[in-house]
């Protein structure tokens, strides 16, 4: 499984790029597309929208779940991935390009952790 | 007594014993004592013979008229013999939804079928699997638009107080507003509705034709909610699609309607149809069950349930409708009249009924009822006749007619299908006639 | 199989109605543009093309179909026969009343005797399904709150064991919805409740049996405690199969119960409805019940509003025809059949679990009520072969398959209804069955993976369904 090192992860296994110190990417990490399965369709906010640290700004269906995908930092929605709505596959195939929202004016962030933090989370976590 | 057990007393003392029980009680020991029923105050069993004699004792209190002059939301269509026919066969009536999709084929393309007709009729880009009537569709058409900043519902007056009635039940659940656009002279008022709306405006409801039987401008309503950023939903009579303009060419982003005239019979209410259909970038938001095409492991065409994510077994509390049942068998009836009628028998049968409904205008006006409205009208239409409403209709009913509804002592709401003779017809000018001459 | 359209052929019809009798008038308003594209087929060609359709489906009279919380008992033809009379299917809803008599008497009677089954003082026939009946039951529920005034109550409870209609419905009414986990038993922990409950709860939301297919013998203290925070109790109906005529949920507590007619009363499911979902209440609710309730006057039946009616939830008085096959049934089996059928239905539960339960865990290995849960957990992690694999071998054996995958608390959940109307023979040759496909599991767990093979079309590829949506047939242009 692929984790680059230069980006963040939180424990609810979203991932995020800082373009720089007030803006960023988030997307699912590869570990979150691998256990949520095929990827069908994704509901995005919408432009301008606020996101909170720790809250769901949106949501990923596979063909017999839902499941929420949690903000790993506070600001304003720049940007939707709209190509996603046509090619949720693309969540699949290529998780790191996938983004789903673009954030700026961050405020706030989670604890986050590296790639090998990361790792090692979701390895005792499924030990649990 | 009847029943439906197979299984012999001997056989259920043996299973019992099988299965370490001394008997029923041991069954439901976890049933506290306090609250068993001890007697049970209903009539004994009855053999099949007593029961149906006793079912037919109660259909013959009813009374069915061979003349039927009346819908306002039941309308009185000839059925095939074949919808019949098809609907009846025990492998469609005795199956549940579709879930295992390999030994479900049948429903499965059959709801395909029926999703592909409506959208034909609407011209809408996607249907669902019906909902449980027109009422209801309304109502979930309006919580399909509903947002964080627009949850105003706007209903056109002119439309049918019970399809109005649930659409308000369903708002007062939901904590949502609903306003009410005012009528004038039959149709809504175009520029009610234009001041009516503004930015926390979620969608309109009108009916085409309206509850007076008037088409109304829908293109100009619909512009004007467009404008204003809302939806537009427009509740339709198919007969009526098969000519008029459909919601799709007046721009409406979800039609729906009560598919009853498409070969369901009156029943006193129900079982009927409520369709659904909406343009496709609220096809997510659509309620209720959806099939698609799709192939299985060998790459051979077939037909699922899809999009379930959206449904309330997956989505629990964050589902849009709760929804779960459809009137499978409804849209089956729909589907197999729509297939015998084709575009050439439902053209004609929309004909026949604008034609019928003149002509019952134009002998009604001759007999004393003025036509109350002057707008174009499909097969519904008010009368005026000062004080005369009751007495009209009991007349007709003593001769075996079921007159129009009555709206008020003065006006009554007709109706006339391709059942209606040109015989039946006259008769009924005749018996209005004198009445109105008394 | 060939769609309808692309059967037949331009010019092909059926002749269905008459010339024109009266002058034709033309529309006189915007027509349609767009082309109406209807199949063209003959009589004969339509006729076949349904017959092909209606042989690839599994209905009940086609053979067992154990779909848990469904009750997929057999529908006795008889209430075919009353609800085709023409006295019953040609009446328009809006005719005089005095016109519509037996109609009122059929919804009057089945108010009745439902009412006497569920311990409730009144019903409304009004909600179309279940899952309207569980909207109808809540506003009921929301109306009694706004009456007086008591707007803090904002929330519902419902296990987590519940199906995901009753937290749809809960969402629908505008309530939040607060989840408690249920107990190692599988019933309600009843601390757990305590801590929930408030003086913003506006009611529960139960099943019992619950949908483990266990009777929650706390029942009374569970809707003491709700009633004791100010709240209301719900019951719905989905297993009362399992107890009609042996406990009442209006002696058990609640306040409101709704039915589904298509289960527990043998009317068809149709291929997914129509159903029909009545709604009772005790006497404190009546007031608010939707629709018109029916009541003798001056020796004949009458409409009247409820004082303060929550509105209509659907046009006229529900699904009529549905229920006049329910009153068919409850007259044939009356107060004998009633009990005698939930009996049935408990022991040929109880029957399969205990003769299949040495080689499948059950979820709850107890007395079960009308339906039991299995679980296939180790299996799966032995074998990888999972509760979808064992359903899909059942449809080799022209078995319908169990409820999968419900309910969510126990894991590769199996939940099997077996219902009264199956005979112990029929019992004996799908246990038969089932312990087959065990023993294939367990020698070849990879074959498992490929079931079905000998149906019309075997797994299907639901990912492409979802992401490429074709929702209808679009081969007309050509």
């Amino acid at each position: 499984m692929n984790h680059p090192t230069e980006l963040k992860y939180s424990k609810s296994h979203e991932w995020v790029k800082f373009l720089d110190d007030k803006t960023a990417l988030i997307g699912l990490t590869d570990y979150a597309q691998d256990a949520l399965g095929d990827l069908v369709f994704v509901n995005l906010p919408e432009e301008g929208d606020d996101v909170r640290a720790g809250e769901a700004f949106a949501d990923v269906e596979s063909v017999k779940a839902v499941s929420d995908v949690f903000s790993p930092v506070s600001g304003i929605v720049a940007e939707v991935n709209e190509e996603l709505l046509d090619a949720p596959e693309r969540m699949n195939e290529d998780p790191y390009g996938a983004w789903l929202i673009k954030v700026e004016n961050i405020t706030d962030q989670e604890e986050l952790m590296n790639a090998e933090e990361y790792i090692a989370f979701y390895e005792s976590e499924a030990d649990a | 007594m009847g029943s439906y057990l197979p299984n012999t007393e001997q056989a259920q003392e043996e299973m019992l014993r099988e299965i370490g029980a001394d008997s029923f009680d041991a069954l439901f020991a976890h049933i506290p004592e306090e609250v068993r029923v001890k007697d049970l105050n209903l009539p004994s069993g009855k053999s099949e013979l007593e029961v149906m004699e006793e079912l037919e004792n109660m259909a013959e209190k009813n009374r069915r008229f061979r003349h039927i002059f009346r819908g306002a939301g039941a309308y009185n269509h000839y059925i095939p013999a074949i919808v019949g026919s098809v609907v009846g066969k025990e492998e469609f009536v005795t199956a549940y939804t579709p879930y295992q999709a390999e030994i479900s084929q049948g429903i499965l393309q059959s709801i395909f079928e029926y999703q592909t007709m409506i959208c034909e009729l609407t011209g809408m880009d996607a249907s669902n699997a019906s909902v449980y009537d027109g009422a209801t569709a309304a109502a979930e058409a309006v919580a399909m638009c509903r947002e964080r900043k627009r949850d105003r519902v706007y209903v056109s007056a002119a439309v049918n107080p019970q399809v109005l009635q649930v659409i308000k039940t369903y708002c007062y659940a939901s904590n949502a507003v609903v306003e009410i656009i005012p009528e004038k002279n039959g149709v809504t008022d175009i520029e009610a509705l234009r001041g009516a709306l503004n930015e926390t405006s979620a969608c309109f409801y009108m009916q085409q034709p309206n509850f007076y039987g008037i088409l109304e401008d829908a293109d100009a309503l619909g512009s004007i909610v467009h404008e204003a950023g809302a939806k537009f939903i427009m509740g339709c009579n198919p007969i009526a699609l098969a000519v008029m303009k459909t919601p799709a060419e007046c721009g409406a982003d979800i039609a729906v309607g009560e598919g009853q005239p498409l070969g369901l019979g009156l029943a006193f209410g129900g079982p009927y149809l409520g369709f659904m259909a909406a343009s496709s970038k609220m096809l997510r938001k659509l309620p209720g069950r959806i099939v698609g095409e799709t192939v299985d492991r060998d790459g051979k065409r077939a037909y699922v349930l899809t999009l379930q994510a959206r449904e309330q077994h997956i989505r629990r509390e964050k589902a849009s409708s709760n929804i779960c049942s459809n009137q499978a068998l409804c849209a089956l009836t729909a589907s197999v009249y729509l297939s015998a009628m084709g575009e050439e028998g439902m053209k004609q049968a929309a004909s026949l009924c604008i034609s019928k409904a003149h002509y019952l205008a134009a002998e009604l006006e001759k007999a004393g009822l003025r036509p109350k409205y002057s707008q174009p009208y499909f097969h519904e239409f008010v009368t005026v006749k000062q004080g005369k409403s009751s007495k009209i209709l009991n007349k007709l009913e003593e001769n075996g007619i079921l007159g129009g509804l009555m709206l008020s002592e003065d006006e009554i709401l007709w109706c006339a299908t391709e059942k209606n003779t040109k015989a039946e017809i006259d008769l009924a000018a005749a018996l209005v006639k004198e009445v109105c001459e008394e | 199989m060939k769609l309808i359209f692309e059967r037949g052929k331009e010019g092909q019809h059926c002749t269905l109605l008459p010339v024109c009798d009266v002058p034709v008038t033309d529309l006189k308003a915007p027509k349609r543009e767009r082309p109406l594209h209807l199949p063209h087929v003959s009589e004969n060609e339509l006729s076949r093309h349904y017959t092909e359709l209606a042989g690839q489906v599994h209905g009940v009279n086609n053979g067992f179909y154990p779909l848990g919380s469904c009750t997929m008992k057999y529908n006795p033809k008889v209430n075919e026969k009353a609800a085709s009379l023409r006295g019953f299917t040609d009446i328009h809803p809006l005719q005089p009343k005095h016109t519509v008599q037996g109609c009122l008497e059929v919804i009057k009677r089945s108010e009745d005797m439902l009412c006497e089954i569920t311990g409730m003082d009144a019903m409304t026939m009004q909600p179309a399904a279940g899952a309207h009946g569980e909207f109808t039951g809540l506003l009921l529920i929301k109306a009694y709150h706004d009456s007086r005034h008591d707007t803090k109550r904002r929330k519902i409870i419902v296990p987590d064991s519940a199906h995901g209609t009753n937290p749809a419905s809960a969402a629908m009414v505008g309530y939040d919805v607060v989840s408690i986990p249920s107990g190692v038993d599988g019933c309600v922990d009843l601390d757990k409740l305590k801590e929930a409950v408030g003086e913003d709860t506006a009611g529960l939301m139960l099943t019992n049996p619950n949908t483990v297919g266990l009777f929650d013998k706390n029942i009374l203290a569970i809707t003491s405690i709700i009633h004791e925070a100010g709240g209301l109790a719900y019951y719905d109906g989905a297993n009362l199969n399992a107890v009609m005529g042996i406990v009442r949920p209006g002696d058990m507590g609640f306040d409101v119960v709704h039915l589904n007619l298509h289960k527990t009363f043998s009317t068809p499911h149709g291929g997914g409805g129509p159903g029909s979902g009545p709604v009772g209440c005790k006497a404190f609710l009546q007031e608010f019940l939707p629709g018109k309730q029916v009541e003798e006057k001056e020796g004949a039946l009458a409409f009247a509003l409820p004082k303060h009616t929550v509105g209509n939830v659907k046009a006229f008085y529900g699904n009529f025809l549905v229920v006049v096959r329910a009153l068919t049934y409850l007259l044939t089996l009356g107060k004998e059949g009633i009990p005698e059928a939930a009996e049935n239905a408990v022991l040929n539960a109880n029957y399969m679990m205990h003769k299949l339960k040495d080689i499948y865990p059950m979820a709850y290995d107890e007395t079960c009520m009308h339906e039991f849960v299995m679980t296939l957990e180790k299996m799966k992690h032995e074998t990888d072969v999972s509760a979808m694999d064992i359903a899909k071998a059942l449809l080799d054996y022209g078995i319908h398959p169990p409820t999968m995958y419900f309910p969510l608390i126990v894991h590769e959940a199996l939940m099997i209804e077996p219902t009264e109307t199956e005979s112990r023979e029929t019992l004996d040759e799908v246990i038969g069955v089932f312990r087959e496909i065990y023993d294939k599991a367990r020698e070849n767990p990879g074959a498992m993976h490929e079931a079905p093979v000998g149906t019309y079309v075997r797994r299907l590829d639901e990912v492409r369904a979802a992401r490429k949506p074709v929702l209808r047939f679009a081969g007309f242009e050509k």
